[in-house]
């Protein structure tokens, strides 16, 4: 197994936030306003859920915080470990797509050691972090495999290895289990529970689905159609570990009520 | 099974019918030999020229392949050089484009110029085969260009988005991610221009028209038709549809070989 990311300084230190975004905006050479205005703090080890219509700029929000996108206002400041270039290559931010965005030609464990293969790092402790990340997302013994070989969401899982396996301290996930059948969903949403009470990663989590965000995080940001804005904050209360009966109790379906209006009021009233 | 049989006996019918009604109408229409021999005069012609032809061909496969094999290089490096830099792809695309779409025969007489007087002044012999092999790799190296750079360019843009997250340099992305994406387009164009190097190699002798001791098969083709050895002319005909069929069979079992492990058009059996 491996080790949650080495922070000095104990408690102090698990609540300094991880990520801080003040008024980042973004709009594109077409006119298109994706996001207007994001003042965003995300603390060390949150699971934090952007709830949001189809098209609010989610995922244009993501892409700025893993610094594919640059923010056209505002900055995006992430505290990790090292610094530019070095923090990059050594793999501090796992990103899962909506798609597997595997390479066809490598096996699993090809496609998990991907973030190692670039860096030049193939040694043997890397190939076991491979191989323990192929295990803690449930594919042990598909080490060989392509990806034609695998169902969608055995390839959902490969892509989560992969994010996985540079022990990231932030995770981002840009709606994973959206072209997943409910089954293998709800299958994911567990494991993925299950791998963040293990590690304890942040993880920023997109999705358009209320019940998925409920489930999943400590914490959902309700954003606004285009332009994206938040337009709620809410902490989710329900104790750890989650199991399946947690969809069943109580305050999960007052959760799923209060969180359904809150994203009723952004999509509505908002623009 | 029965679906194989029908595979193989529908051309094999088609072609001994085909070659009987050619018998039939030499013998009905008293053709001349030289007019339309019979398919028994062509098969006489192959073996007994066969030797002699099989050595031209020998010459004409050597430029074939030469000019492949520096159309797979060549235009290989070309497409990396086009993936690697934008600004280099537009600036240089248009004159490749030009040079493909000048007829071959039209720029030939040029190039047997500039050969003939460059080995003139290197004060060797004359090397026919150079302009040949120079008319030969012309046709051949585009399409390996032009697929080859559209397989670069087509990775998959999210995972071109993980890469850079992971501070993979463009040389690392080009070997780990662009050329195994490009594989296909590019072996793809090298079946098409195996194809079109034969082509070019012939074309470019019709022109060069070598002469001397090394003749290839268009040159034989061409010496028959002067003396009006139209069963030879057959029969060199012959000789070079099936290099052509054997060309395009190598080169497609070469790539299935290739890819049969991840490729989808290769894994899925017949698709093209």
């Amino acid at each position: 197994m491996l080790s949650a990311p080495a922070v000095s300084g104990g408690c102090s230190a698990e609540t300094a936030p991880i990520l801080e975004l003040r008024g980042v905006a973004k709009h594109f050479a077409n006119g298109v306003e994706a996001l207007a205005g994001i003042d965003l703090t995300v603390k060390r080890g949150e699971f934090l859920s952007l709830l949001g219509p189809s098209g609010c700029g989610k995922s244009t929000l993501l892409r700025i915080v893993a610094g594919l996108t640059p923010p056209s206002r505002g900055t995006c400041h992430l505290t990790l470990e090292g610094q530019g270039r070095a923090r990059v290559a050594a793999g501090r931010i796992g990103f899962v797509f909506q798609d597997p965005t595997l390479m066809p030609w490598s096996t699993v464990t090809n496609n998990v050691l991907l973030p190692f293969r670039i860096a030049r790092r193939l040694g043997v402790a890397e190939r076991e972090r491979a191989a323990s990340a192929i295990r803690a997302v449930g594919l042990a013994g598909f080490e060989h495999a392509y990806p034609r070989e695998l169902s969608g969401g055995m390839r959902m899982r490969v892509s989560i290895a992969r994010a996985l396996v540079t022990d990231p301290d932030l995770l981002l996930l840009d709606e994973p289990f959206a072209a997943l059948d409910e089954i293998t969903r709800l299958a994911l949403n567990d494991d993925l529970l299950q791998l963040w009470e293990e590690r304890r990663p942040t993880i920023l989590f997109v999705t358009h689905s209320v019940f998925e965000s409920v489930y999943l995080s400590t914490r959902i940001a309700v954003m606004t159609a285009r332009p994206g804005r938040i337009s709620a904050d809410i902490a989710v209360g329900l104790a750890h570990p989650r199991q399946r009966a947690t969809r069943s109790s109580p305050e999960y379906v007052a959760l799923c009520d209060s969180v359904s209006a809150e994203l009723g009021k952004a999509m509505g009233g908002g623009s | 099974m029965n679906r194989l049989a029908v595979r193989i006996a529908g051309p094999v019918v088609v072609g001994v019918l085909f070659v009987a009604l050619w018998a039939l109408a030499v013998w009905l229409f008293a053709m001349r030999p030289f007019v339309l021999p019979s398919p028994w005069a062509v098969a006489q012609s192959l073996w007994v020229d066969g030797p002699s032809l099989l050595g031209s061909l020998s010459f004409t496969l050597e430029v074939t392949l030469a000019a492949l094999a520096s159309a797979i290089v060549i235009g290989g490096l070309i497409a990396i050089a086009f993936s690697l830099s934008r600004l280099v792809e537009i600036s240089f695309f248009p004159y490749v484009v030009i040079l493909q779409v000048t007829p071959l025969i039209a720029i030939a007489p040029l190039l047997i110029i500039w050969v003939h007087i460059a080995s003139a002044a290197a004060g060797g012999d004359d090397h026919p085969m150079v302009a040949l092999l120079i008319c030969a790799w012309i046709v051949a190296f585009f399409p390996i260009v032009a697929n080859t750079t559209a397989g670069l360019n087509s990775a998959d843009p999210n995972l071109l988005a993980l890469f850079r997250l992971y501070g993979a340099s463009r040389w690392r992305t080009l070997w780990l991610l662009r050329m195994p994406t490009a594989l296909p387009y590019f072996l793809t164009g090298v079946r098409i221009s195996g194809g079109l190097a034969l082509i070019g190699a012939v074309a470019g002798e019709f022109v060069a028209g070598t002469g001397g001791a090394e003749t290839g098969l268009a040159y034989r083709i061409l010496e028959a038709q002067y003396r009006l050895l139209t069963a030879r002319l057959f029969a060199a005909l012959i000789l070079l549809s099936l290099t052509g069929v054997v060309i395009y069979l190598a080169l497609d079992q070469l790539s299935r070989l290739i890819l049969r492990r991840w490729h989808e058009s290769a894994a899925g059996g017949e698709s093209e």
